[in-house]
């Protein structure tokens, strides 16, 4: 048993570090809600509450697991775990540390972009499946926002990738040796957080759920497990945006050598984590149509340009001007 | 375009600080079974029946708070003792009804029932929740400690004939014709 | 890796007939999905790694993400599956099965007698760009201008 990318021990280690650690943000993002909204969150299982997670998977598991019986049950029964087969996926080619990942991909990017357009699948086919009005509205807001706010991740992104010259995530934090992309691509930066944001549907841009319009939106019919499979895909998203935006912005492991690279990689993630939460316990919820002016008429044109800008840069640089 | 990033962008970051410093602001949540809550004294809470200053039931059996009650959760029957005194034969609460919304106790001329701030009344028993006289009598006067329904009534009771209450005329003479 | 290939290969081939003959428009739609990521496999294991990834994004994941919207607006209930029901009674597809049967004898024939050993080349992202960047340029520039005038067209009919 060694530790390198790709062994049977890192991907196991990698599979259950990644399922624990988005249960286990179930409770964190109860807590830290509570502690900006000067509550105190869950704190009665165990220590601090942290068992809680645990009484919260007894309950879903001994939950009836119900399916409509006006429902397309193929489909129906098929859509949760896409979610979170899509998800754990893109987790393949997330580089954690030197040494540490399941593979070495030279179109890693591409792959987290495939999987993240796949994703959309699992929403549109379970808001479908439902056979109820507000699963079919949520679903069909889902299918615009994901789409659209996809074109804006993948273009911004391509600034990252045209300064590295690769599509290796790996690749991509070892050319962030000598400085951060957040730098140069700060732009890029916030394009991709809000793409990303909007694309694993949570709280600013959880539209496709959003209780006070339409109950659940796509989840309204779930129950039991399979829509525990939608949470737990939902916190699932929350640590891959993390660790994407760590790894192409904020130089993944790389750090000051008194701590090793991974702790340096979990801290920073366990930052973009709270600062997720925070995004949720602050901002309200656009409404839709604004969600899809801002995403067209704003995001696009300027994530254009920050290619553009980009690709210029990297050719002055390489002398072909 | 510099309209468009203060509203997207910098008021966004303003009200992300504002509520990232509610962090280091102490919580409001009380652990209720562990410590206990300071309730308002004006909390409408259980429903009890008090007695006048001089140990006396105050209730007089008006029906009124009865008829207040938007669930119709209270009720009495009047009686009336040797020395002329109502007093309700029998007074219950149902408060598996009772919505704790206080237009009984304004609605009672006497003071006699009250809400107070005490909630803890859950029950296993659904019966349980039906309270007789006994349980709601008290034997203090409550929110009131000086108020006598009697005292200040023109009613005659024992031991307190006509005109002898307080701020009361003595009754007039009708058959005098002196003024 | 030949494993790999004829495992997609069966995969993209049961999806596809299941398409075909599956009455439930969302369930063809799911076929195709899976009949789509086979190929990108496929393409995988041939050595193209872009050209899979760009099938996964761009069909599986854009494409048929807009078929499916499109067909949450139509309210496809069970009257349409019995009419695909009735359509796909034997007789109307015996006469195009046979003559499609003859034409896959054929080149089933023509892939056996011709063999050609297909050695897959790896192909990365640098060489491809270089190629489409470098001689494919004028292609690659025709297609974005047509891409350019389909968007605008679109933006043009949506506005009216």
């Amino acid at each position: 048993m060694v530790w390198e990318v790709g062994s049977p021990l890192s991907i196991g280690a990698i599979l259950f570090t990644v399922i624990i650690v988005a249960a286990m943000l179930i409770w964190v993002e109860r807590r830290l809600l509570g502690l900006w909204q000067e509550r105190l969150g869950p704190n009665r299982v165990g220590p601090f509450g942290l068992l809680q997670v645990v009484a919260d998977m007894i309950k879903i598991f001994a939950k009836e697991d119900w399916v409509p019986p006006f429902a397309d049950k193929f489909s129906f029964v098929l859509a949760p775990p896409i979610i979170m087969f899509v998800i754990l996926m893109s987790f393949t080619v997330i580089p954690f540390a030197p040494g540490v990942g399941v593979i070495d991909s030279d179109v890693g990017v591409l792959f987290v972009l495939a999987m993240a357009s796949l994703g959309a699948y699992s929403v549109m086919l379970g808001g479908l499946a439902s056979n109820n009005k507000y699963a079919l509205l949520g679903s069909l807001r889902a299918a615009a926002q994901m789409v659209s706010y996809e074109v804006f991740m993948g273009i911004s992104l391509l600034g990252v990738v045209a300064l590295t010259g690769s599509f290796n995530l790996r690749d991509i934090v070892i050319a962030q040796t000598d400085g951060w992309f957040i730098i140069p691509q700060f732009i890029g930066f916030l394009i991709f957080m809000i793409a990303g944001i909007a694309e694993s549907h949570r709280l600013p841009f959880d539209i496709p759920e959003a209780e006070q319009e339409i109950v659940a939106g796509y989840h309204t019919e779930y129950s039991g497990m399979k829509f525990g499979m939608f949470f737990v895909g939902e916190y699932l998203g929350v640590l891959l945006i993390s660790s994407l935006l760590v790894v192409l912005f904020f130089g993944g492991w790389l750090g000051p050598a008194f701590l090793p690279p991974i702790v340096w990689f979990v801290l920073k993630t366990s930052f973009f984590i709270a600062f997720f939460i925070l995004l949720r316990a602050a901002i309200p919820r656009p409404r839709y149509d604004q969600l899809m002016t801002y995403g067209w008429l704003f995001l696009l044109p300027l994530s254009l340009l920050n290619l553009m800008i980009t690709g210029a840069f990297v050719l002055w640089q390489e002398g072909g001007m | 375009m510099l309209r468009l990033i203060k509203d997207t962008l910098i008021s966004q970051v303003v009200t992300l600080w504002r509520v990232f410093v509610h962090a280091f602001d102490k919580t409001d949540t009380v652990e209720y079974p562990d410590v206990q809550p300071q309730m308002a004294a004006r909390w409408r809470g259980r429903i009890i029946l008090s007695r006048d200053p001089d140990g006396e039931e105050r209730c007089v059996a008006c029906n009124l708070c009865a008829v207040a009650c938007p669930v119709d959760c209270i009720a009495l029957q009047k009686a009336e003792d040797d020395e002329g005194r109502w007093y309700p034969e029998f007074f219950r609460i149902n408060f598996s009804r009772c919505i704790m919304c206080g237009f009984c106790e304004e609605a009672c001329p006497t003071n006699a029932i009250q809400l107070t701030p005490d909630f803890e009344m859950a029950e296993y028993v659904r019966q349980d929740m039906v309270w007789e006289k006994e349980d709601l009598l008290i034997n203090g006067t409550g929110k009131y400690h000086d108020y006598n329904f009697y005292r200040v009534a023109g009613k005659k009771i024992g031991g307190k004939d006509k005109g002898e209450a307080r701020n009361e005329a003595p009754p007039v003479d009708v058959r005098s014709l002196l003024p | 890796m030949t494993m790999l290939f004829y495992l997609a290969g069966a995969v993209a081939l049961i999806s596809t007939i299941s398409v075909t003959i599956s009455t439930n428009v969302v369930h063809a739609l799911v076929y195709l999905i899976i009949s789509l990521l086979a190929v990108a496999v496929i393409f995988f294991v041939l050595g193209a790694p872009f050209a899979a990834m760009l099938e996964a994004i761009v069909y599986a994941g854009a494409i048929m993400v807009l078929f499916l919207f499109a067909m949450m607006m139509l309210n496809l209930g069970q009257a349409t599956e019995n009419e695909e029901k009735a359509w796909l009674r034997p007789q109307l597809w015996v006469g195009p099965g046979l003559l499609i049967l003859a034409l896959l004898v054929q080149l089933v024939s023509v892939l056996v007698t011709q063999r050609v050993d297909v050695v897959p080349v790896e192909v990365g992202v640098h060489e491809l760009s270089v190629l489409l960047f470098g001689p494919w340029l004028l292609a690659v520039e025709l297609a974005s201008m047509l891409l350019l005038a389909g968007l605008i067209a679109a933006y043009h009919l949506a506005k009216r």
